[in-house]
């Protein structure tokens, strides 16, 4: 690895060489190092780019980092990943992308993460998205998380996307069976001109299930941001969405939350809030000494913290 | 030493123009100093309008002889300005240590921070890395205000009824708190209060009314007309006569 895509790792899994455990690292299209563990097997597919992962049962306390590196300008790929995790296992899965693009040409990054989570397994999966540059060339990612999740499943998905990326299409889709809980936090900004849009849609289909979908996100300059969530329930099951949004300069957000509950046991909430850094705030923190720029820099971070 | 010199301050209220504060001259050049008098007399304006948050209409403003009338917020707080708002602010995801920490003016390590909230009786371990925010309750919200005002340690402190929802156990210790500032700092502390308590520890006392300074001096000659001129001073005889009660 060279040091720009040294300083990708960083950003995006903060590694600052290879990781311990099991891992994969893709380096503009190829595998630049693997490596398995006892119960960490990782296969590249034969029929497409990508690889399975494949977890065995009860494996705990390991990690799998896996991630996407494109320092060549115009780099294009789509790359098929799946995750089995075996029953009752506990894991913590690190992916993400970085694109360094000094050129003028669009670079573009499609992973399409499937998992399979067997009873009871409990996954972390946390996923950073970055981008830089000094050409032209547009940054692009749209990430895609298929997730399945087996009665008692647990699953923590924690992604974040806050510089870099000029249009982005990020897709979750989950289905739960009895018992089954995915959290989702999701944090972005966007500048420039940027574009990134989200898009969750869960199905709640086994009794005592849960899904709690959070956004917190920051569109400045004349970016835009698009919030769409789709919780349906179709059983005694719990449903929350979430999206907070801070708004600024000549940017546009807009939240569109949806809830069908199928089931007179399903309880649904959706929250949704978008609006400027509030003038107190402000106020407050240039009484403590900081210029109006310093004190919105300090609201943004500790609001995506 | 704070200057205030003929201010003024007019707002527009449905075209019509609302006098809030008439022609305000004061010199504060004591350590101590309190503000107290009636609901919606102007005292929390007088005070944002020393910070910077608002600005007169007329008049000037002086800190140890310079004219700070012309400077903004950021400014002033770098002068050596603070204030504890009387309605502490909301933040999402900021923390108690990263507000000290700003307060501060440098990074500061937990035992740093634990000082400073053991001081206005916070457990610090239990709130380190709470954010400030509806979670916490009125009196704890409080507490933080005080908190990063001391954390600062500038030549002038305003607070805007620190007592309020701070209940009487603590109200005691948080009075310890003002006195050693008073006698350790070399600066001016400006408290905005209704209680007894903290009037009897001030080097001089400010009655402001209807936009206007009713009387100030020293706390001999103010506080005993306090207690009897219901008419101007209710809401302070009020709050005395529940102390009284407890
Ligand atoms: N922006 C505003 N618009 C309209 N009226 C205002 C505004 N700001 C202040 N006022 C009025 O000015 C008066 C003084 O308000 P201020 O908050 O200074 O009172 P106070 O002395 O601090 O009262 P309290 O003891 O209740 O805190 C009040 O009548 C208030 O309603
Ligand atoms: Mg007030």
């Amino acid at each position: 690895m060279d040091l720009i895509q040294k300083n990708l790792l960083l950003q995006i899994a903060e590694l600052h060489d290879i990781p311990e455990g099991a891992y994969n690292i893709r380096a503009n299209g190829e595998s630049v190092g693997r490596n398995t563990t006892a119960n960490i097997d990782i296969v590249k597919k034969e029929d497409k780019d990508g690889i399975d992962i494949i977890i065995k049962p009860g494996t705990v306390n390991e990690s799998v980092h896996i991630p996407v590196l494109l320092s060549q300008s115009g780099m294009q790929e789509t790359v098929y990943n799946d995750f089995y995790i075996g029953e009752g296992a506990e894991v913590t899965i690190v992916a993400g992308c970085g694109i360094h693009n000094c050129g003028v040409d669009t670079s573009k990054h499609d992973g399409i993460h499937t998992f399979y989570l067997g009873r009871n397994a409990k996954v972390r999966y946390i996923e950073r998205h970055y981008g830089e540059g000094d050409g032209n060339g547009e940054n692009v990612m749209n990430p895609e998380t298929i997730v399945h999740l087996e009665e008692g499943a647990v699953l923590e998905m924690e992604t974040t996307q806050i510089k870099g990326i000029d249009s982005t299409n990020r897709i979750t889709r989950g289905d739960l069976a009895a018992g089954a809980v995915l959290e989702v936090h999701e944090k972005i900004m966007t500048h420039g001109k940027q574009f990134a849009r989200t898009d969750f849609s869960v199905d709640l289909n086994g009794d005592g299930s849960s899904a709690n979908v959070v956004s917190r996100s920051v569109a400045r300059d004349e970016s835009r941001q698009e919030f769409y969530s789709n919780i349906n329930g179709n059983c005694a099951c719990t449903g929350h969405s979430e999206c907070d949004a801070i708004i600024m300069d000549k940017a546009v957000v807009s939240a569109s939350p949806q809830l069908t509950a199928g089931n007179i046991d399903a309880s649904l909430i959706h929250e949704a809030a978008i609006g400027k850094i509030a003038g107190e705030q402000l106020i407050k923190l240039m009484t403590l000494g900081l210029t109006e720029a310093e004190a919105e820099e300090q609201i943004i971070n500790g609001f995506l913290k | 030493m704070l200057e205030l010199k003929n201010i003024c301050y007019e707002i527009e209220d449905d075209n019509d123009n609302k006098e809030i504060l008439k022609n305000i001259n004061l010199t504060i050049d004591e350590h101590f100093v309190a503000i107290t008098g009636p609901n919606g007399g102007g005292k929390s304006t007088l005070a944002k309008m020393i910070a910077g948050i608002i600005r007169p209409t007329s008049g000037q403003i002086l800190l140890d002889g310079e004219d700070i009338t012309e400077l903004n917020i950021t400014e002033r707080a770098k002068k050596g300005i603070s204030y504890a708002f009387q309605q502490p602010v909301h933040f999402k995801g900021l923390t108690v240590k990263d507000l000290i920490s700003i307060a501060a003016g440098k990074t500061m390590n937990v035992n740093d921070v634990c000082g400073i909230l053991s001081e206005v009786g916070l457990c610090a371990r239990d709130y380190i890395d709470r954010e400030i925010n509806g979670s916490l309750s009125g009196g704890e919200l409080k507490r933080i205000e005080i908190a990063m005002i001391l954390a600062r340690g500038t030549r002038l402190s305003i607070f805007d009824e620190p007592e309020a929802g701070i209940d009487l156990w603590s109200f005691s210790s948080l009075i310890h708190v003002f006195e050693k500032m008073r006698d350790e700092i070399h600066g001016t502390i400006l408290i905005i209060s209704h209680q007894e308590k903290i009037l009897k520890i001030a080097d001089k006392i400010i009655v402001i009314a209807a936009g206007e300074i009713e009387k100030a001096g020293s706390k001999e000659e103010i506080l005993p007309s306090l207690m009897y001129t219901a008419a101007s001073c209710k809401s302070l005889t009020d709050k005395m006569a529940n102390e009284n009660q407890l």
